[in-house]
């Protein structure tokens, strides 16, 4: 009896012992962005691997969503003879959820599990260690960079996303089922609020683009360095992000809907 | 402290362990300046671990490393990098940045540190290279280096910054007979003419003994015998004996610690 309350108090020491490194390493890694600021080169390279190469994955993904954005609206909408209506669906759905939800979802398999396996593998390789004798920190080097180009290429990827599955849903519902064209743009130009719809979704994608990021840089960072190490932590990586991001997302949609 | 002024490194009753494992149990180790000093053990005691703790990415559990007169283990993580600048270190896996190439690995701590000028830094970088013989592989990537040849990679990187003192972590293994020659020259010629302070961790006896000034053997968490290489050849210490002379019987074991082998193999059936 004792003995299980004791095993569960060190649990619950080891538990916020560990969230406390956690939160500290996270305080350092976006206190060096302050230097970083000073070297561009460093974040443009990682915008490059981390934002720019997700690009082609979310344009292809916010396409198809759109479309079936597309399909799914006009047949519920044309029982109501609210086909009209067809643009403001499509557009409030992407911006509002699906955009910054989805692309988050795709960037944590695209981008972070990557980036948990480079810095995991390079922890295995003792190439952090190897900096750290430099007298270069990784924190600085390795870490800040990443993160901060992972905050920055979230938005932008949930962005094209939406744009794009706009325009896939355009081509659906007018090209294809015959929407009238200015009821499409003119209906979503009215009723998408910019406070209200877009700045809360460029919102959840910098939140999500804070903890995916985060989680995938973490993971790798503090792997056990070994290959099983290494592939648990990319495991985690999507797994983690996957569940933070929906939780979270239906946090902030609460707290948006007041 | 008049001793400590000859000695750049102090080390005073190190404690280390690795969860219930003890390393280092009470060891003391003195690294004169300007001299080579070589620490020896057979494999498993803690001799990468020892130089760890030295660079700081491993805190004792007990004891005081001192560089400099300053206790490396409690220091604040920036003054830590700062005492870095002045180390360098060969890691035992060479640890080189797989991203870059050959060229861009040395160029590295440069880049990091200076603000020097690139055709300065590319002066630089290929002095080192032609140090270590490998000026024309400065545009291969690591991983198309065999293992010695990374190891010398590393070796130029390690001494990129013209450090105060260099850490080898095994410097001559996968090396073949003539760059190991090249190696025991670069190490005591750098050495002698930078006024460098040298660490060396290896099991080649024979290379150790012809360039260390000063010699630790370590084992089983204890210092077992040191002194220059004429003491460690003529030491009659079973210890040292054994080491020197690679025998297999005597005091240092061959093995990891475990119950008898006897047992063991019995208590499969
Ligand atoms: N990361 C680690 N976690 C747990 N134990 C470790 C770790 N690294 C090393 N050890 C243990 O510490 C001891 C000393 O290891 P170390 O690498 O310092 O040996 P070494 O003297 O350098 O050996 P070698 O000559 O083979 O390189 C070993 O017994 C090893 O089992
Ligand atoms: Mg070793």
């Amino acid at each position: 009896m004792f003995d299980w309350f004791a095993q569960f108090g060190n649990k619950t020491i080891e538990f916020f012992a560990r969230l406390g490194k956690e939160v500290l390493l996270f305080i350092q890694t976006v206190l060096a962005f302050v230097p970083l600021l000073l070297r561009p080169a460093l974040i443009v390279q990682q915008l490059f691997s981390i934002g720019v190469r997700s690009m082609l994955l979310i344009i292809v993904s916010g396409f198809f969503v759109g479309m079936v954005l597309g399909l799914q609206g006009y047949n519920t909408l044309v029982d109501f003879g609210a086909e009209e209506s067809l643009g403001v669906v499509v557009a409030l759905s992407l911006v509002r959820e699906l955009g910054p939800v989805v692309t988050a979802l795709l960037f944590a398999g695209r981008a972070g599990s990557a980036l948990t396996a480079e810095i995991g593998l390079m922890k295995a390789t003792e190439q952090l260690s190897g900096l750290e004798m430099m007298a270069v920190n990784p924190v600085e080097r390795i870490l800040a960079p990443r993160l901060l180009a992972g905050i920055i290429s979230m938005p932008l990827l949930a962005a094209m996303f939406s744009a794009v599955g706009i325009f896939g849903g355009y081509l659906v519902g007018v090209d294809l089922l015959g929407v009238d064209e200015g009821a499409y743009w003119s209906q979503m130009q009215a009723k998408v609020d910019f406070d209200q719809d877009i700045v809360n979704g460029v919102i959840k994608s910098v939140v999500f683009g804070i903890v995916t990021t985060w989680i995938a840089v973490y993971e790798g960072y503090t792997c056990v360095p070994t290959s099983e190490g290494v592939s648990g932590a990319t495991t985690r990586t999507v797994v983690y992000s996957a569940l933070v991001v929906l939780g979270l997302d239906f946090l902030l949609t609460a707290l948006m809907l007041e | 402290m008049s001793e400590a002024d000859n000695n750049l490194v102090r080390i005073r009753n190190l404690h280390f362990s690795r969860g219930h494992s003890k390393i280092f149990n009470g060891i003391d180790i003195d690294i004169p300046k300007g001299k080579i000093t070589a620490i020896m053990g057979p494999s498993g005691t803690g001799k990468t671990t020892l130089l760890k703790l030295i660079g700081g990415q491993l805190k004792p559990q007990k004891g005081t490393i001192h560089f400099h007169g300053e206790n490396i283990p409690a220091m604040k993580t920036k003054k830590l990098y700062e005492v870095r600048k002045k180390m360098g270190m060969l890691f035992q896996s060479g640890a080189l940045l797989t991203d870059m190439s050959v060229f861009d690995n040395i160029a590295f701590p440069m880049r990091e540190h200076t603000e020097l000028p690139e055709v300065m830094i590319r002066d630089m970088v290929l002095m080192k290279l032609q140090a270590v013989g490998l000026r024309g592989a400065r545009d291969l990537n690591p991983s198309q280096l065999s293992g010695g040849m990374a190891r010398r990679v590393a070796l130029a990187r390690a001494i990129a910054l013209d450090p105060e003192m260099i850490l080898y972590d095994e410097p001559f293994t996968g090396q073949d007979p003539i760059s190991m020659g090249v190696l025991v020259q670069l190490i005591r010629s750098m050495n002698d003419a930078l006024e460098l302070t040298s660490v060396i961790v290896s099991h080649d006896i024979q290379e150790t003994l012809a360039i260390a000034d000063k010699i630790y053997i370590i084992s089983q968490g204890k210092i077992v015998g040191h002194g220059d290489p004429q003491e460690m050849n003529q030491s009659d210490s079973p210890w040292i004996n054994q080491f020197v002379h690679g025998e297999a019987d005597g005091p240092v074991p061959f093995h990891y610690p475990a119950r008898s082998y006897k047992d063991d193999m019995l208590a499969g059936q």
